[in-house]
């Protein structure tokens, strides 16, 4: 029963919000969607029981500029009745000094502040810069769930920094170009009698590069292989043009099975797709398939990042021989090897060896910091 | 013949045959949807398997009229749709030292059209088969604005206002896969993967296609393509496309010419033409 009473007192206060927006709306000020969503939270985070606190907190957030508050005014009065706030009496008084300034919305937390538990250690919690600090040069192989999670989103914001290309379409600059503006210099002249006074000019536009990232998912990269993978559902889904492939024994595409916003449904159908997880490496024949079956859209302009450690049980020739057409065909290929941090690394795999005079980079790919030289490297491309 | 005379998938497959476009059944069906559908019709598949052929065969046996736009990288609606003669304009302005108003200039006399426009422009008797060819090679902004036009056959020019096609022309899309196609896009039209032709098939195109061809040169050809597209570890496969050069090599060389030495018409990349004379793979034919 009690709950019963709540729900609809709580419908009773969407009723009003809504109105108030109405009558605001009504007068031409812009209180939409997003600014009741707000408003509620606004009710949430000050003390109900004062009118005036409530009063106060939604005017916050339903303003958005000077003239709002007039509006607001009024609308409040005649949804709420009461006669508080006398219909004439300016609103800025109480504004005091400020009354010039155009108000900006106040930032009100969605929730209360959790409540100190006093019975719990008051151990020092680091601060979150130095947590990241901490794990950015972490090795993805001694991660613990908490830390994949935390990881998850500097992953994301990684794999937005991307190689970027001038494009053949152009658009409009500032700085003198190399291709005039046409349309905008018989525009312009128009103003001035037909004469041609004002120069403008177009500059190409930029756009990015494709990128085809291929991921080793044999039994010897499987302590990375997980968060290797996430960045490649973040790159696949932060932007266009990213192709996305797993190999073991064979290769799979699996582009279409990261995208999607839903993190967790994307690794899910990744995992499916790809059925050599945690088995043997056959390098060259992977990169084979690739030339062979996927050629298009590798070839021409695209960044290729092979992620691998370089364990190969395959033929070292076959990996050089199509590995060296891959360099022929891409951009740019980058080789990300998790064990190539470690210090006393050498690149003594036969796959390795055979692959090293092809690649543009070698890069450790064993931590955040490892990828952030990626993004700084993709970025420089 | 016009295109309501495309009325099932026997007579498309008429239609394309007389203009020496020997289609399997998939083809045919896809092209006769196309029409009675009034639906875009995206075609892709491996390089010379013919898909820019299909509308070019449909608007000769038809008696439409071909307008194709070429994509390519940065294409915008300037390359498209239309443009303005800039370069005119400003001499008509200078000529009428700023007499001119902006409805003058801005009038169908300065207006430049590109090949969507003028398939929306075609009068209410005339049949157009529109040729989108190689879309994957625009960009996405490209894209929307192409999963527009499709939707209503219309264009707005600021200047001018909105034009609307009379009647809508039967759309073909190619495609070489460089890229994947937005979904919308691909809703929005009818679908068909061009397979390489069967063995048979391609005897016929190769005698309809290329005259005076015999037997022998035909058989020769055929095989030895089959081989090198069975073969399956090269980079390129040949395409219908390079049968017929080939055919025509042979044709030129004489009947028993060596493949090998010819080996250069159907393959372009050096790693596949040495392991083809390696491993003997057209050996006996």
């Amino acid at each position: 029963m009690a709950s019963e009473t709540l729900t609809e007192l709580g419908d009773a206060v969407s009723d009003q919000l809504a109105a108030v927006a109405a009558r605001m709306r009504d007068q031409g000020s812009r209180a939409g969607v997003g600014e009741l969503l707000a408003a509620h939270r606004a009710l949430e985070a000050v003390d109900c029981t004062s009118r005036e606190d409530a009063r106060l907190a939604l005017r916050a957030v339903l303003c958005s500029e000077r003239g709002d508050l007039v509006k607001f005014e009024m609308a409040f009065h005649a949804v709420f009745g009461d006669a508080h706030v006398p219909l004439g009496a300016n609103p800025f008084d109480e504004l005091e000094g400020i009354p010039q300034e155009v108000l900006p919305h106040a930032g009100i937390p969605s929730a209360a502040p959790p409540m100190a538990d006093a019975q719990s250690d008051p151990t020092a919690v680091p601060a979150a810069w130095s947590d990241v600090e901490l794990l950015r040069h972490k090795d993805f192989a001694t991660y613990t769930d908490m830390e994949m999670v935390v990881a998850r989103e500097l992953i994301a914001r990684l794999a937005r920094r991307s190689p970027m290309r001038l494009s053949r379409r152009t658009r409009p600059s500032r700085r003198r170009g190399h291709t005039p503006d046409l349309r905008r210099m018989v525009r312009g002249s128009l103003r001035t009698g037909g004469e041609p006074v004002d120069r403008a000019w177009r500059a190409p536009s930029r756009r990015p590069r494709p990128l085809v990232l291929v991921l080793d998912v044999s039994g010897s990269m499987t302590p990375y292989a997980r968060m290797l993978l996430q960045y490649l559902h973040a790159s696949v889904s932060a932007r266009r043009r990213v192709e996305a492939f797993a190999f073991g024994t064979r290769l799979t595409r699996i582009t279409h099975e990261l995208g999607g916003r839903d993190h967790d449904r994307a690794l899910e159908r990744a995992a499916e797709a790809v059925t050599d997880f945690s088995g043997g490496t056959r390098i060259g024949a992977a990169l084979a398939s690739l030339n062979r079956d996927h050629g298009r859209r590798v070839g021409r302009g695209a960044v290729v990042v092979i992620l691998s450690d370089g364990w190969d049980r395959g033929d070292p020739e076959l990996l050089g021989a199509e590995i060296a057409r891959l360099r022929r065909s891409a951009h740019r290929l980058v080789w990300l090897n998790p064990l190539a941090a470690h210090p006393e690394f050498a690149p003594l795999t036969r796959g390795m060896r055979a692959a090293i005079p092809h690649t543009d980079e070698l890069l450790a790919g064993n931590s955040l910091a490892s990828l952030e030289q990626l993004a700084v490297i993709l970025e420089e491309i | 013949m016009s295109l309501t005379y495309v009325g099932s998938v026997e007579e498309a497959s008429e239609a394309l045959a007389s203009q020496g476009y020997l289609a399997d059944r998939p083809v045919a069906l896809a092209v006769h949807l196309a029409v009675a559908l009034e639906q875009p019709l995206l075609l892709e598949g491996e390089a010379g398997v013919g898909k820019t052929e299909v509308a070019r065969a449909l608007a000769g046996a038809t008696g439409a009229r071909l307008i194709r736009l070429q994509c390519h990288e940065g294409i915008d609606l300037h390359h498209a749709v239309y443009d303005w003669d800039y370069p005119r304009q400003l001499l008509a302005l200078r000529a009428a030292e700023g007499g001119v108003n902006e409805g003058e200039l801005f009038s169908r006399r300065f207006l430049l059209r590109r090949p969507l426009l003028d398939a929306l422009e075609a009068g209410a008797d005339e049949s157009v088969v529109l040729l989108i060819d190689e879309i994957d090679r625009a960009d996405d902004e490209f894209e929307a604005f192409l999963l527009e036009f499709l939707a209503d056959f219309a264009v707005t020019i600021p200047e001018l206002g909105t034009i609307t096609a009379a009647r809508r022309p039967v759309v073909i899309l190619t495609s070489n896969r460089t890229r994947e196609l937005h979904d919308a896009l691909k809703r929005r039209c009818l679908y068909h993967w061009i397979d390489y032709p069967s063995a048979e098939l391609e005897r016929a195109i190769v005698h309809a296609r290329v005259p005076g061809v015999s037997e022998t040169i035909a058989n020769r050809v055929v095989t030895a393509v089959g081989r090198l597209r069975e073969h399956g570890d090269l980079y390129k496969l040949p395409g219908v496309g390079e049968t017929l050069v080939w055919a025509r090599a042979l044709l030129a060389l004489g009947e028993d010419a060596d493949l090998d030495e010819t080996l250069g018409v159907a393959l372009k990349v050096h790693e596949d033409v040495e392991r083809v004379r390696q491993r003997g793979v057209l050996d006996g034919v």
